[in-house]
């Protein structure tokens, strides 16, 4: 007889299908289980009353450094983070080193992910060869090897018969392609949005055009190949506009932003600091009310960490020396409720854009309590308050902008396929 | 990185627990009675350079390090010059940007010199924000003036122009001032705008074409123009910027000859300016790009007399970051 979990008590959510409930959630093989199957050998109850249980957290974009940037974070050390902060499905981006151009990186990167015994690793191929955006990647190689999805990241393709023929073969191949639209000129000299405080500053900014002319320009290429295209990390009030056309267009076209863009301005750069220094930037406030809207009317699919850990090196330089990106595991979950908080959107939205959008835009199953669902689950305590501290973060990257605040909202309990990968219910 | 506390300015870097300077990194932030208290000790230092012995011994036995992570004669000169009248053994490190890059990060570099027991570091660099980070990373007992940091900042820069304007102009509280040019990538610029500002200058005037204002330049409480002669129309000040030669290959203007053309001050142009208006250049200038060499040279032009009040105003921050700017004693003990 199968054994089973019995999660007892808590305030069930389940975005997929809109429960809001205090009950009981059952897990039996692996998989959600609609009741207490009859004859099964309960194994463990554990009581949850006071927390929320939810569908396990994902991020469409986490930096995990393995291989080749070691000294910032391994595999191990963020598949752990990611559990300990009620993520179940993590996505790797491929500029590692050497980059994820190929099955044999990838298969590397399993491997490790498998002996680490944290969150689910994704792994996003490599569009072009070394990211160089010029020569297609094999890209029917890594979808053969897993990859869920194709993405030039950051690094913009200038050629747009690369970019087109790109979208085009991984049409064919049947693969989503992740896009972080920003034109190469526009964007390639700033270090942060182009506005009140890079003036101030004194730092070359990034104006809001440069996403704005891409999202065009990658828009008008989706089109016209067919291809599935996520939009990633969306930052501007003004970006929205296309990306909604195009849904309204019905072209196969998702979207998300980072929590740190519905979270923070450019202003809170305030003097230099380099723990908010994102590519894409922070914008300014009117993007961040259009952002958090977007949210709340589904016309941005999903929220995501796009956790970046880095080393203590990579941000101690001035500012445009230093690395972009802020590590974000360990924030994103109270940063999500803070934003519900603050009613920008309600608790369903918020979880259904940090799991079940995410599940559905990689083609997963998860981001539901529904029966039969694999069992990612998270627990977490939505009124635990805890400071953030270097010491407090589980990722290896140390670099958040919420040191020094106090949060709201922990996670407690982590499952994944079923079996219980994270447990601090003790520390309630 | 734990002190890295958010929203933390620089104004609170710079001055200690009892409101003094500690370093001299922005003006931005900075209380009105401090700038005119540096300019009122820069008052006091500016006849030392007239005596035989052009010293005071306010920093004898400090060792104060020129750390020059960028080219500069001007700027690096009048600071060495500054810390010898004060009696300070100088230190004159010229780190090319390459040598760095090559492997020492900026921290390494900083503790080897705190290694070498210095008291005060000078700084420029490319970055903006630099000064300000080594501020953050150096141990408590050395203070930092920024010599100009990226597009950022250039404080001493902007004291010494606000002291020749008062020099000229005595209040300003009844002035127009004009900065006219490259606003986007002058620090120059930005610390000129926030000591007018805080100064109370009621009309503070930014000059240039688009390509060469910031974004939202207005939000540091200026008024924009594109033309020149709107621009400087009945102005009490002038201040023109340097232009990069840089500028013409980045495509933001189409050459020097055009520039000068719509910007350049010419004794015609001056003429919409007030009557006694005065002109100022940070230097070194560029005669027939941003300025005729007859306006440059002319009566109403203090460019020289900026380069050497910039010593004064360099002598008075130095001895102000190190407590040492009781004048009056180091005077009698001179003399």
């Amino acid at each position: 007889m199968p054994s089973m979990i019995r999660l007892r008590g808590g305030r069930v959510i389940d975005p997929a299908t809109g429960m809001d409930e205090v009950t009981d959630v059952y897990v039996e093989g692996g998989a959600i289980a609609g009741s207490a199957p009859r004859g099964a050998k309960l194994k463990r109850t554990v009581d949850v009353a006071g927390l929320v249980v939810a569908p396990g957290l994902v991020d469409l974009g986490a930096r995990l450094r393995e291989p080749g940037f070691e000294h910032k974070a391994s595999i191990a050390s963020e598949a752990r983070a990611a559990v300990r902060n009620g993520f179940t499905t993590v996505c790797c981006t491929p500029d590692t080193a050497p980059v994820m151009d190929n099955p044999a990186v990838v298969e590397h990167v399993v491997q490790r992910a498998g002996a680490a015994r944290g969150a689910r690793i994704k792994c996003l191929g490599a569009l072009t060869v070394g990211l160089n955006g010029q020569v297609l990647a094999e890209m029917h190689a890594l979808k053969s090897a897993g990859c869920v999805g194709v993405t030039n990241l950051d690094r913009a393709i200038m050629d747009t018969t690369v970019l087109k023929h790109a979208m085009a073969y991984a049409a064919s191949a049947g693969l989503t392609v992740f896009l972080q639209s920003e034109d190469y000129w526009l964007g390639s000299q700033g270090h942060m949005h182009e506005g009140a405080t890079s003036t101030r500053l004194g730092i070359p900014g990034i104006p809001r055009a440069a996403e704005i002319i891409a999202l065009h320009r990658d828009l008008t290429l989706v089109a016209a190949t067919g291809v599935r295209a996520h939009f990633g990390r969306l930052t501007t009030a003004e970006g929205l506009k296309p990306i909604h056309d195009a849904r309204r267009a019905g072209l196969p076209v998702t979207a998300d932003t980072s929590i740190l863009n519905l979270t923070y301005t450019a202003a809170d750069i305030g003097d230099f600091d380099a723990n908010y220094h994102l590519r894409p930037p922070l914008r300014d406030a009117a993007d961040r009310s259009a952002l958090r809207a977007a949210v709340k009317r589904g016309s941005l699919d999903a929220v995501c960490a796009y956790h970046e850990p880095h080393d203590a090196d990579a941000k101690a330089a001035p500012f445009a020396l230093t690395e972009p990106g802020a590590s974000t595991f360990d924030i994103f979950l109270p940063a999500l409720l803070d934003l519900v908080a603050r009613g920008a959107f309600d608790l369903l939205t918020a979880l259904k854009a940090a799991s079940l959008a995410p599940c559905r835009i990689l083609g997963l199953p998860g981001g539901t309590l529904a029966p039969g669902a694999p069992a990612d689950v998270c627990v977490f305590d939505p009124a635990a308050e805890w400071d953030v501290t270097p010491d407090a973060l589980a990722s290896a990257g140390k670099n958040s902008p919420f040191l020094g605040r106090r949060l709201r909202g922990r996670n407690r309990l982590t499952l994944v396929g079923g079996s219980v990968v994270f447990d601090d219910l003790k520390a309630r | 990185m734990a002190c890295r506390m958010k929203g933390m300015h620089a104004d609170n870097l710079q001055l200690d627990a009892h409101g003094r300077l500690k370093h001299f990194l922005a003006i931005e932030g900075l209380p009105r009675a401090l700038l005119t208290q540096i300019l009122d000790n820069a008052e006091r230092f500016a006849p030392v350079g007239d005596r035989a012995v052009k010293k005071v011994p306010l920093l004898r036995g400090k060792t104060v390090a020129n750390l020059f992570f960028e080219p500069s004669t001007r700027t690096r000169t009048t600071f060495d010059l500054a810390a010898k009248r004060l009696s300070a053994d100088v230190l004159n490190l010229n780190i090319e940007a390459s040598s760095t890059k090559k492997g020492e990060s900026l921290s390494d570099t900083l503790r080897n010199l705190e290694a070498m027991q210095c008291d005060m570091f000078v700084v420029r660099h490319q970055s903006s924000g630099a000064a300000n980070f080594i501020a953050r990373q150096i141990a408590p007992h050395i203070s930092v003036i920024n010599g100009g940091d990226g597009r950022h900042e250039h404080p001493t820069q902007a004291m010494l122009d606000v002291f020749t304007i008062r020099r000229w102009k005595r209040r300003f509280d009844a002035l127009t001032v004009a900065i006219v040019g490259d606003v986007a990538h002058s620090r120059v610029a930005r610390s000129e705008i926030h000591a007018l500002r805080i100064l109370g200058v009621p009309e503070i005037r930014v000059v240039g074409p688009k390509t060469l204002i910031p974004a939202e330049v207005e939000s540091l409480g200026v008024r924009v123009f594109h033309d020149l002669e709107a621009g400087i129309k009945g102005a009490d000040v002038v201040i023109m910027l340097r232009l990069q030669q840089e500028r013409m290959q980045s495509a933001l203007l189409p050459s020097g000859h055009e520039y000068f053309r719509e910007y350049g001050l010419t004794a015609a142009r001056l003429k919409l300016a007030a009557k006694d208006a005065i002109v100022m250049h940070p230097g070194p200038i560029n005669r027939g790009v941003e300025i005729a060499s007859d306006i440059a040279d002319g009566a109403q032009s203090v460019i020289l007399q900026q380069v050497t009040f910039g010593i004064a105003v360099r002598m008075a921050v130095m001895s102000m970051v190190m407590g040492t700017q009781a004048l009056g004693g180091a005077d009698a003990e001179h003399d």
